[in-house]
Formats: structure tokens, C-alpha cells, sequence
């Protein structure tokens, strides 16, 4: 077991300007769960392969434990990059699936029969050594696949988009799965995926790229309530949060009609360069319907609604009033669009109007010009 | 039912109308028989089926959409970078069942005639030279995918089909899912590739050793070892810095020459020489792969595999050595040569049995026939009579190798678990191996 870190790693493809993956620093713990996610081309896969030893490292180094393994062979680096191939063979037991390459590598009969078993017991599939794998379910193929690289023991496991070419179903049943096994097996672990919700229901930490730049790597929880820029918000959680730029007007944002107290304090952080604007994100959840005429509350037109038995939501835009600023807003249904959770026992009608209020310590507030975070 | 209807997404560069009647509202793997070729099947994670078309052959894979489209457009990019590759056909997304359960995409690819699975020609009956054959094979189509910049990913006997080449095999890429088109591969990207083939390769092996379908004393993992060996001396040659001292200039054109003999056209060859002018340095920077089978198709329109073209140059060449036309143009020779010998040929075998083999490799086995008399009748027989003995006496024993027949198609759904297709436990390696 062991750390990786990435100390200003850089890569640049051959004939291009803007660097695949920029000066990347990035120090992930012991037996952590790592998940890099992000927008296609945003260098999470490139990062991944770096670790590998499949990207070249144009500048920076890259570290697994103390070890600098920048210019090590792939094969060299103690890494196993699962599910990458993982079609089974039919005539050969589940256990010679999972030893086979320890075969291939001249480990002796007995120790190979030891490490098998014991990753069998980890991944249930000690009843099943013996057999086929046709007599194995779904689910258990996965796990065989899994088999294989734990009886290598490698330092570190990387995934790269694993459940992509999984149905939904198999999809939902392998991520929990692939969370509490590695959990249990203490093995430091790297993901690839562009699924933020698979991001957030799996990793320990979460490192956002986008356009080769780390965003922010932190918690799922600490990525949710505090995102450290636009960027951020918007692409963690599911609805996305609501976000809209409007001008600040003697110490609130000024949404149409309504106005949205700001904290002094904040206001006084403002720079030239947010040309006397601020950008305010709010998630669905952090809307209350009121009553129409409260204070700093909206109006807002509904569109749509989502039922979705435990939760519903309105997809909804501000109301014409707003002339210009109503498309000032956005969210994850588009432009102009807001998403509202409502009470899903008293769901508004389409074509109804809704007045919302943002709750109190709720709203996050970002600089309009750089996207980062104030409050 | 209540069901939504089913809207087809066809995604194709040139959509056959006879698509929209196969069965896209039924899960691949319950396909009725009637509807499948029975062609044999490599290890695959998806389901794979083989269906008739419009007189063709096509292979259907489901697989998730984006990695469907993806697929889809690398095997396409791959064809136009002329690299061995099965030809994609299209997608197709948008499938439901009659009852409104959404299916799986899939992709469909054109089943390249005359293509021989592994598992149809590793067997117990291997001839000893077969498997070095198609490791070589491989390590040609690894070279020429890596210069193209392919890292494959998961390279493997089962997602490569072979077509016999002469005395050799063609290696042709079948699966491209785990595939990556680049400017260049890095050598980190390359040695990874060749590791991932040669463990995969190793483990196919061991899996036709416990089916029994390959003796138990091969020694498998030196025939994946083979791989390795064989394709860094193959990339070695096509790219490897060579110095030498100026008076040796004649090294230049031993080089291409020995490029030539190995396959490859040279595109571009960079030579740079000290400040002093002492030594020279040349290294080809752009290769292609088709040397022989590019120049038999500018004699003679013949559009044929390397080896075979090499063969059949051969040939040519002593037709006009022993028609005395040295001094003649090439391409007269050649076209002669065509009309006179080859084409006769070819054509003297009767239409049922063209089946068989390719007309090239029937080409190539009459060249070998013709030998064969020659030396049992001390006398240069014609190519007329080499024909005619060939095919009463050889070709009819031969198998039919247009669509290998593997297993009935009523066996097919015996046991079929998604992602892993049965063997064809029932194929019978001596019909195959030929």
C-alpha cells in the first residue's frame, strides 16, 4: 500500500498549446479512495494514464509512496488498472481466472492457491473456486474481474471509467460494491469518471477537473456545501444548483423586483472586476415556496413538474417581469431555467406561478468576474 | 401493452434498408436461429450473434450506446487509416422490447470473409509452425496499429481475426472498445499494450489447455513471450536511428530495401549527417505497411493480402524470365501475365468450390501444387494441367473457409450467459485446420 502524489505534473500532447493536464499537485492518502472527476477533456483520464505510465509527464513528477516512478515502465510501477480487460475463460476454473497471470509470473502452486482464497473470501467467491464461470451471476463475473488484480497486490488500483459499458442496473450493484471492497481491502484507489453521482456516492475525497486545471479536491460532503467556484457548484449534485448573475444595488443582489440581502462583508470583498455584479447559487432544496410579497422572496413560472414519489421538482423560469435577468439564471435544465423542490403532497400546476425564498445561509456567493467563491 | 413503441436510431454510412427487418425488439441472445449464421466466437464480455443480410454476414454487438458510437467511429477512423480492421457497419440505438423495456445498442460490423477465429486454428492439431504464425501475425497488425497511433488496450487472440496470407496469416483487429487513437504512442503506451497481449494471450492459451483443446506440454507462456520478441524486432527495424560512416552510403538504400522485404514502403526517410560530414544518420520516420500488395495492385488491379502478393510477384517475375520479356515494360508483363496465367487459373475452378479459399490463396496453393508435380513428374507442368489436378485432388477435401462453420445454429442459445459466449466445444479442429 502506498501514497500518490503528483507534484506539478504536467502533460502536453505533441502539436497542442494549452496542456492536457496543468501543473496538477495532488497527494492522495494511504488506502484513500480517490475520484477524479469532470466534463470530457477536462484531463482526468490523462491523469490517470500519467499515473499509469501510459502519458508521458512533460513537466512535474509523479510519486508512489517515496518512490518516483515519472520515467518507470507501467509494468514497473506495482499499479493494476481493473476491469480493463476482464472477458473470463470458459474451460478454466474461477480460481485459475483469478491466478492465472501469477502463473504467467512463475509464482509457486501454493502461495498462488493462498492468495487466491484469501481474495476469494474478501469477494465471496469461495463457494465458486472450483467451478466454471458460467455458473457465475452478473455481478459474480465482476468480482472474478476484481479477483484478478487483488491477488496481485498491487500498491494502487486505477479505474478508469469501469461501469461505463455496463448496464444501469449492474451499474448501481458493481459501485457499491467496488466502494466496500476496496474499503475493505485498504488499498489506495484512483477513479475515472464524468458521473459526478458515482463520484459522490463513492469516493473518500473528489478531485474536479476542468480544461486540465484541478478545481477543487475535497470531501462529497465539503464539495456540496462549499464549492470553491461556479465551476464547482454547478457540476456537483444532481439536480444542479441554480445559479444567476445580477447586479448588486445598495447592499443586495437586485433580482428583478426583489432583492437578495448580501452580508455586508461580503459585499465589501467585491473587485473592479466583478463590474459591480455578483453571482449567487442556490440548490433546489435550498428554496421555500412562500406566500407571494415576502420579503427577498421570487416569482417564478412553472414549466414542468417532476414527480418523483419521495421528492418532486419544478422546472420553471422567472417570470417576464424580470425582462433580461430572467435568463441571467441557469441550472442543470438549462438556460433560464429554475429548479424548485416542492412538498411532493402540494405540487403546483404547470402555468402556475410560485414564489420562492432562498433560506437563510443557503445562498452561495461567488465573484462574477473570477467565479470564486466569497461566501 | 402499454408499452412505448420502439424508435430506431440507425447511425451508418451506407444504411441497408434490410437492417429494419431483423428483430431489434429482442434481446440479442434470444434471437430465433433462422435468423443466425453459426460462426464460431471468441471470448467476449458482451453478447455477440452473427446474422445474415442481404447475402452477407454481419456481427451484432450489444454494448452500452456511448461506447457503441465510439467504437463505431475509431473502427472507422481506423479503416481510413488502412489498418487492418473489420469494417463497422453501424449503430443501432433506440431498441425496446414489445413491452417497453429499453434494450442495449448495438453495434454492428461486417464479418470479414475467409477470417479464421484462434480458437479454429489452435488446436490439438496444431501444426508446430501455426502458432508462431499468427504470433507473428499479431506483432505485424501491433506495429502498424502503433504507428498509426492506435494503443489498443486489451489486445487479445479473441479480439483479432486471422486470414490465411500465403504460407502466413493476416491479423486483423476485431475490437476497438478499449481503443484510443493518438498523435503518437508514447513508449509507456506501447509497452503496456504489449504487456496487456502478452498476459492475455498466455491466458487464452491456458484456456484452450484446460479445454483440452491444445496439448498440455506447448508451452504457453513462451508462445506469448514470442509476441513481445517478435514485435520489438519489427519496431526496431521500421524505427530504429542507424549510423554509419560516410563512405557507406550504400546503407541507405539497404535499408529501405530490407524495410521493402519486411513489408513496408517508406514514406519518409530522415538522414542527417555530423557537421564534419563523417557519418551519416538515418532513420525512416514514415512507414507503410503494404509494400507488396501495393505494388501488385498497380501491375495488375489484383487487390490482394501482402504475403500472397508476394507470393504471386513472385510468380510473375518468373513469367517473364522464362517468356524472356526482361526488356519489356513491367506493366505489359503484368497484364499479360494476368489474362494468360492468372485469371485462367482462378477461373478453371468450378463455382462450388470457390468457397473454399480466397482466389488468391487458391493462387498460392496452385503455385505450391504446381511445385509439387513439377518435382513428382521432373518436368515444368502448365499451369492448366497444375489446375485441373488441383482441383479433382485437393480443393474438394478442402473446408469451406468463406464463413468458418463452427457449431449448428440450434446450439448456439445452449447455456449462453451474456457476457460469456460458450466455446464451440463442438468444432472440429481437423475440418478447420485443413
Amino acid at each position: 500500500m502506498a501514497t500518490v502524489t503528483f507534484d506539478h505534473a504536467t502533460r502536453i500532447y505533441p502539436g497542442t498549446e494549452r496542456p492536457a493536464v496543468d501543473a496538477l499537485n495532488l497527494h492522495i492518502e494511504d488506502g484513500e479512495f480517490l475520484v477524479l472527476v469532470g466534463p470530457s477533456g477536462c484531463g482526468k483520464s490523462t491523469s490517470l494514464r500519467m499515473l499509469a505510465g501510459l502519458e508521458d509527464v512533460n513537466a512535474g513528477r509523479i510519486l508512489i509512496g517515496d518512490r518516483d516512478v515519472t520515467d518507470v515502465q507501467p509494468k514497473d510501477r506495482d499499479i493494476a488498472m481493473v476491469f480493463q480487460n476482464y472477458a473470463l475463460y470458459p474451460h478454466m476454473t474461477v480460481a485459475d481466472n483469478m491466478g492465472f497471470a501469477l502463473k504467467i509470473a512463475g509464482v509457486p502452486k501454493a502461495e498462488i492457491r493462498t492468495r487466491v482464497e484469501e481474495a476469494a473470501k474478501i469477494l465471496d467467491l469461495t463457494q465458486y473456486l472450483d467451478r466454471k464461470p458460467k455458473a457465475l451471476s452478473g455481478g459474480q463475473r465482476q468480482r472474478v474481474a476484481m479477483g484478478r488484480a487483488i491477488v496481485r497486490s498491487p500498491q494502487v488500483f486505477l479505474m478508469d471509467e469501469p461501469l461505463s459499458n455496463l448496464d444501469a442496473k449492474l451499474r448501481v450493484q458493481t459501485r457499491t460494491q467496488i466502494a466496500s471492497l476496496t474499503r475493505r481491502l485498504g488499498v489506495t484507489t484512483v477513479y475515472v469518471t464524468h458521473d459526478q453521482v458515482e463520484a459522490l456516492t463513492m469516493g473518500d475525497r473528489i478531485a474536479v477537473l476542468k480544461d486540465g486545471i484541478l478545481q477543487q479536491v475535497d470531501t462529497p460532503r465539503a464539495l456540496y456545501d462549499t464549492p470553491a467556484n461556479v465551476f464547482v457548484a454547478g457540476f456537483i449534485g444532481s439536480p444542479a444548483m441554480n445559479i444567476g448573475t445580477f447586479p448588486v444595488l445598495e447592499g443586495a443582489a437586485s433580482v428583478g423586483s426583489s432583492r437578495l440581502a448580501l452580508p455586508r462583508e461580503v459585499v465589501g470583498r467585491l473587485t473592479d472586476d466583478d463590474k459591480g455584479h455578483i453571482t449567487v447559487g442556490f440548490r433546489p432544496e435550498s428554496l421555500d415556496t412562500v406566500p407571494q410579497g415576502t420579503q427577498d422572496s421570487f416569482p417564478v413560472v412553472v414549466n414542468l413538474v417532476e414527480e418523483l414519489g419521495s421528492d418532486a421538482f419544478v422546472y420553471g423560469a422567472l417570470t417576464n417581469e424580470f425582462g433580461q435577468q430572467a435568463s441571467a439564471v441557469h441550472s442543470g435544465a438549462g438556460e433560464a431555467q429554475i429548479i424548485v423542490r416542492v412538498d411532493p403532497r402540494q405540487v403546483p400546476k404547470v402555468g402556475d406561478t410560485i414564489h420562492v425564498r432562498i433560506r437563510p445561509n443557503e445562498q452561495h456567493l461567488f465573484h462574477a468576474g473570477s467565479g470564486e467563491r466569497l461566501a | 401493452m402499454s408499452g412505448t413503441v420502439q424508435r430506431l436510431q440507425i447511425t451508418a454510412a451506407n444504411p441497408d434498408p434490410a437492417l429494419l427487418d431483423l428483430p431489434w425488439d429482442v434481446p440479442l441472445e434470444d434471437w430465433p436461429t433462422d435468423m443466425l449464421a453459426a460462426l464460431p466466437r471468441g471470448i467476449s464480455r458482451h453478447i455477440v450473434r452473427f446474422a445474415r443480410l442481404s447475402g452477407r454476414v454481419i456481427a451484432i454487438k450489444e454494448i452500452g450506446e456511448t461506447v457503441a458510437y465510439r467504437e463505431y467511429e475509431l473502427l472507422r477512423q481506423l479503416r481510413k487509416l488502412e489498418v487492418p480492421s473489420v469494417e463497422p457497419v453501424g449503430v443501432i440505438t433506440g431498441r425496446r422490447s414489445p413491452d417497453g423495456e429499453p434494450l442495449e445498442a448495438v453495434l454492428i460490423t461486417q464479418h470479414l470473409q475467409f477470417s479464421l477465429p484462434y480458437r479454429a486454428l489452435f488446436s490439438q492439431s496444431l501444426r508446430p509452425d501455426t502458432a508462431t504464425r499468427l504470433i507473428d501475425a499479431l506483432a505485424v497488425l501491433m506495429v502498424r496499429l502503433h504507428l498509426a497511433g492506435f494503443y489498443w488496450g486489451d489486445v487479445s487472440l479473441s479480439n483479432t481475426l486471422f486470414r490465411r496470407d500465403a504460407e502466413t496469416f493476416a491479423a486483423y483487429l476485431v475490437d476497438a472498445e478499449t481503443g484510443d487513437l493518438h498523435d503518437r504512442l508514447s513508449p509507456g503506451q506501447r509497452a503496456y499494450d504489449l504487456e496487456v497481449a502478452r498476459v492475455n494471450i498466455i491466458g487464452e492459451l491456458m484456456d484452450l489447455q484446460a479445454g483440452e483443446f491444445l496439448d498440455e506440454d506447448e508451452d504457453v507462456v513462451a508462445i506469448g513471450e514470442a509476441l513481445v520478441v517478435r514485435y520489438d524486432e519489427l519496431w526496431r527495424a521500421l524505427t530504429e536511428v542507424e549510423a554509419f560512416g560516410y563512405g557507406e552510403r550504400w546503407r541507405v538504400q539497404a535499408r529501405i530495401d530490407r524495410l521493402n522485404d519486411l513489408g513496408f514502403d517508406v514514406g519518409e526517410l530522415d538522414i542527417t549527417t555530423d557537421l564534419d560530414g563523417t557519418s551519416v544518420r538515418i532513420q525512416p520516420k514514415v512507414v507503410d505497411a503494404g509494400h507488396h500488395s501495393r505494388r501488385l495492385m498497380r501491375l495488375t488491379g489484383l487487390d490482394v493480402q501482402e504475403n500472397q502478393a508476394r507470393r504471386l510477384l513472385n510468380d510473375l517475375d518468373e513469367y517473364r524470365a522464362a517468356t524472356d520479356r526482361q526488356a519489356d515494360d513491367e506493366a505489359f508483363v503484368a497484364h499479360d501475365w494476368l489474362t494468360d496465367i492468372f485469371e485462367p487459373a482462378v477461373r478453371s475452378v468450378p463455382r462450388e468450390l470457390r468457397r473454399k479459399l480466397e482466389p488468391a490463396q487458391i493462387y498460392h496453393e496452385l503455385l505450391d501444387h504446381r511445385w509439387y508435380l513439377s518435382q513428382q513428374e521432373d518436368r515444368d507442368v502448365p499451369m492448366t494441367e497444375v489446375a485441373a489436378s488441383y482441383v479433382r485432388h485437393i480443393l474438394p477435401s478442402r473446408p469451406d473457409e468463406q464463413a468458418v462453420l463452427g457449431t449448428r445454429a440450434e446450439d448456439l442459445r445452449d447455456g449462453e450467459t451474456g457476457e460469456h459466449p460458450r466455446v464451440d466445444d463442438d468444432l472440429d479442429p481437423d475440418r478447420l485446420i485443413g
